[in-house]
């Protein structure tokens, strides 16, 4: 066991604090209290994304022809260490980053390699992720959204919701089902799909926030071309999945990151803000509730470096890889509710007053975080997964 | 960066895993817990044997002169059978002290006989005030005709009545702070002026002592360390056995898991295993989450204290405070999901629910650790 690095990871990490240090943009302030860009942010962090990637301080780990830097995970965990430290600024396509990318470098053919990834990595093309339906949400692979072919097309028919940055988005992983004769699992297949085709309508869905940062979006005949489909035509349940574990760990290594930076900004506001007329840091039962968040953000790293190590070392992740959103979500949850805790009654307050605390930007952050445990999937199938996978629980 | 454990150590947890599976059963820790012993002296003479009771000991000394990510290795597999009998109060309390303080003399006389299962030791460190800080140490220990006389009382102090010496935090003097003024002694047992008495517990796989002194002398060779300044040394020897204790009860949390998957897969509800039911399936899933964090922190911690890392002391702070609450939920959700047959005295898992208690309130509780947490990343 050995948490140290080699000397060539040492500078990378110099070379990665040195160059944040002189190139995070003056007007960002991080807040940390937001780990999901929000609408007003969209494009002065496109233009980050675009700086980190001229940098090549992104997708470190794909290969060098698809844009990437061929690294391996340690130097993606120290990159994300080192962002962390630096309060730097979230990436915008997270989806594109995080699920598209790798999961088109795991399946895609040659041409599809070449053309995605690398616009992905310089946020010239947003993704977004069309997977649930009205209908299909946590049993996902019971989705209606119908394709059939018609010569070299597939005509799109149907709808998915839920769709985060559908409306700023140039492409979307679409999981379609291409054969209903089959077991639900087996007639699906994963389409890249151009946003820009006619008949797809972008409906903006207002949220508990009172931003529409999510979408419904409709299918109308959309006409996709065959060479779209990715991986093999009812073969999107498996493409969808086999990358899962890969997306798990370097989201995870992200979401911990943000975690940090966002507790850091809580610990400011906690030693700010005063509760009974004295300072919230100097309250024995919020020292209690600040000194577990610090643990708990603390344990996913260690929780990630187990599952990083197995996958370094060639082996399979064990069950720490699994169990990390579900901590995470839990942490998060509770950051934020105690974010409404030490604000007090100030926490009612909304942006556009002149009382309410760092522009009111904690009360959103605290309401946009009750989606986590429902996004990508949610707690309960989570656990469901974890108990029958890796526990041998029984299936119902 | 690895943080796995290697073939070494994965091999160290299949022999203990054997050994202990063998040697460590059910049966065996049941009737310990009926007697004061605690354990055979066959059985520890194949720890011995095993080289474990040295393991974290300098070669010179008869020891294995390995690391705390090993003995870690050993302390998981060690909770997973609840192992009972004076292992931690002789190796990881007496023994460590005597490792981190110990004069030459005292070193060489020990810790060889430790290793070789010939000498048994403890640590008579808290007192009725039940406090884990240095403001708790207030036995006496005054500087009489060029020895000590220790007067006062210990309390919760493990083993103390198989221990061949005890190991005594008292104060000699006071300071500007605390911390001034505690020294270490080796003490005898049947010292005269020293009384053990063997206290019933809840936990009976854990052997709990009262400790009190009335002017039992000690001549100066009993000093270990600088007069009135050991606090520091005593810190590192706790925070070193509370790591390992943290993977003592990981070892156990893991086991209760176990043991309740199992059964969850073979006992039948409304004709089917309960295993099947949502209700079961998410508080398993709960424990599985709760285990493999506490794992996470435990290695983490035992890496810092083996790399003698700045952050070793907020690192085993962290372990023990997130530990704590993982092994009692565990254990509590174990016993819930397992039903009556959990709450009866024949199913082993009320072993585990009551060393995870008495784990609690080992080294500081949770509450304890979050404030040291807190103090530590200078909140």
């Amino acid at each position: 066991m050995d948490l140290s690095l080699t000397p060539e990871q040492e500078a990378f990490g110099a070379t990665v604090r040195a160059w944040l240090k002189t190139n995070i943009p003056h007007e960002w302030k991080s807040i940390g209290s937001s780990e999901i860009p929000r609408m007003e942010q969209y494009e002065f962090l496109r233009r980050w994304q675009r700086t980190l990637f001229d940098a090549g301080f992104i997708g470190l780990t794909w290969p060098k022809e698809y844009g990437g830097r061929g690294f391996t995970f340690m130097e993606e965990l120290i990159l994300q260490q080192e962002m962390a430290l630096a309060k730097a600024p979230p990436i915008l396509n997270v989806l594109g980053v995080g699920m598209a990318g790798p999961t088109i470098v795991a399946w895609g053919t040659e041409e599809q390699k070449k053309r995605y990834p690398a616009k992905i990595l310089s946020c010239e093309e947003i993704w977004c992720q069309g997977y649930s339906e009205p209908n299909a949400g946590s049993d996902l692979a019971s989705l209606q959204t119908r394709a059939v072919k018609d010569g070299e097309y597939w005509v799109i028919n149907g709808q998915k919701v839920w769709t985060s940055f559908a409306h700023v988005s140039e492409y979307m992983m679409l999981l379609a089902r291409t054969d209903p004769n089959v077991p639900k699992h087996k007639g699906i297949t994963y389409f890249l799909l151009d946003m820009k085709l006619p008949g797809v309508t972008v409906k903006p869905l207002r949220q508990i926030t009172g931003e529409a940062e999510f979408n419904e979006v409709f299918f109308d005949n959309v006409r996709v071309h065959e060479s779209q489909v990715l991986g093999g035509v009812n073969n999107g349940w498996a493409v969808g999945l086999t990358t899962l574990m890969y997306e798990r760990l370097t989201l995870g290594f992200g979401l911990q990151v943000r975690l940090r930076i966002a507790l850091e900004g809580l610990i400011d506001l906690a030693r700010r803000m005063e509760k009974s007329g004295r300072v919230v840091t100097k309250d024995p039962v919020m020292r209690q509730k600040l000194a577990q968040l610090w643990i708990d953000t603390e344990c996913l790293k260690y929780t990630g470096a187990r599952a990083i190590t197995k996958l370094l070392r060639g082996e399979m992740p064990g069950p720490e890889a699994s169990t990390g959103k579900m901590a995470w979500v839990d942490t998060h949850q509770r950051l934020q509710e105690l974010a409404m805790e030490i604000e007090g009654p100030y926490s009612q307050l909304w942006k556009g007053s002149d009382w309410a605390v760092e522009g009111g930007v904690w009360a959103q952050s605290f309401l946009r975080s009750r989606a986590n445990s429902i996004e990508g999937g949610t707690t309960e199938i989570q656990k469901n997964i974890i108990a029958e996978r890796l526990l041998g629980l029984p299936k119902d | 960066m690895d943080f796995g454990f290697s073939p070494e150590q994965e091999m160290l947890r299949a022999t203990a895993r054997k050994f202990l599976e063998n040697e460590c059963t059910s049966g065996f820790v049941r009737a310990r817990m009926e007697e004061p012993a605690g354990v055979t002296d066959e059985f520890w003479a194949k720890l011995a044997e095993q080289g474990w009771l040295g393991l974290v000991y300098p070669e010179e000394h008869g020891g294995s002169g390995l690391g705390f990510v090993d003995l870690t290795v050993l302390m998981e597999e060690m909770g997973r059978v609840v192992m009972p009998g004076p292992f931690f109060s002789t190796v990881l309390l007496g023994g460590l002290a005597i490792r981190e303080a110990g004069s030459p003399a005292q070193k060489k006389e020990w810790l060889a006989r430790i290793a070789a299962g010939r000498g048994r030791t403890t640590l008579a460190w808290t007192e009725p005030s039940a406090r884990w800080d240095a403001a708790g140490v207030t036995c006496a220990a005054r500087e009489d005709k060029g020895g000590f006389v220790l007067n006062g009382t210990k309390l919760f102090v493990l083993d103390a009545h198989l221990a061949d010496v005890l190991v005594v935090v008292a104060r000699t003097g006071e300071g500007k702070t605390p911390e001034e003024g505690v020294s270490l002694f080796l003490v005898p047992n049947g010292t005269r002026g020293v009384e053990v008495k063997l206290l019933p517990t809840m936990d009976q796989t854990r052997k709990l002592c009262e400790v009190s002194f009335k002017d039992a002398s000690v001549p100066a060779e009993a000093m270990m360390g600088v007069s009135g300044k050991v606090w520091p040394t005593l810190a590192r020897v706790v925070e070193r056995a509370t790591v390992a204790l943290c993977a003592e009860m990981c070892g156990g949390a893991q086991r209760v898991l176990d043991m309740t998957t199992d059964y969850a897969k073979i006992r039948v509800a409304f004709g089917k295993p309960i295993g099947t039911y949502q209700g079961v399936k998410h508080k398993a899933a709960d424990m599985l989450v709760d285990v493999e964090n506490a794992k996470s922190l435990t290695y983490y911690a035992a890496w810092a204290v083996d790399e003698n890392a700045p952050e070793a002391a907020l690192a085993a702070s962290m372990a023990k405070a997130y530990v704590t609450d993982a092994y009692r939920k565990v254990a509590g959700a174990g016993i819930q999901l397992h039903g009556g047959i959990g709450f009866t005295w024949e199913h082993d898992l009320h072993l585990y629910f009551k060393r995870a208690k008495s784990s609690e309130f080992t080294f500081g509780d949770a509450t304890y650790h979050r404030e040291r947490v807190a103090q530590l990343i200078n909140l």
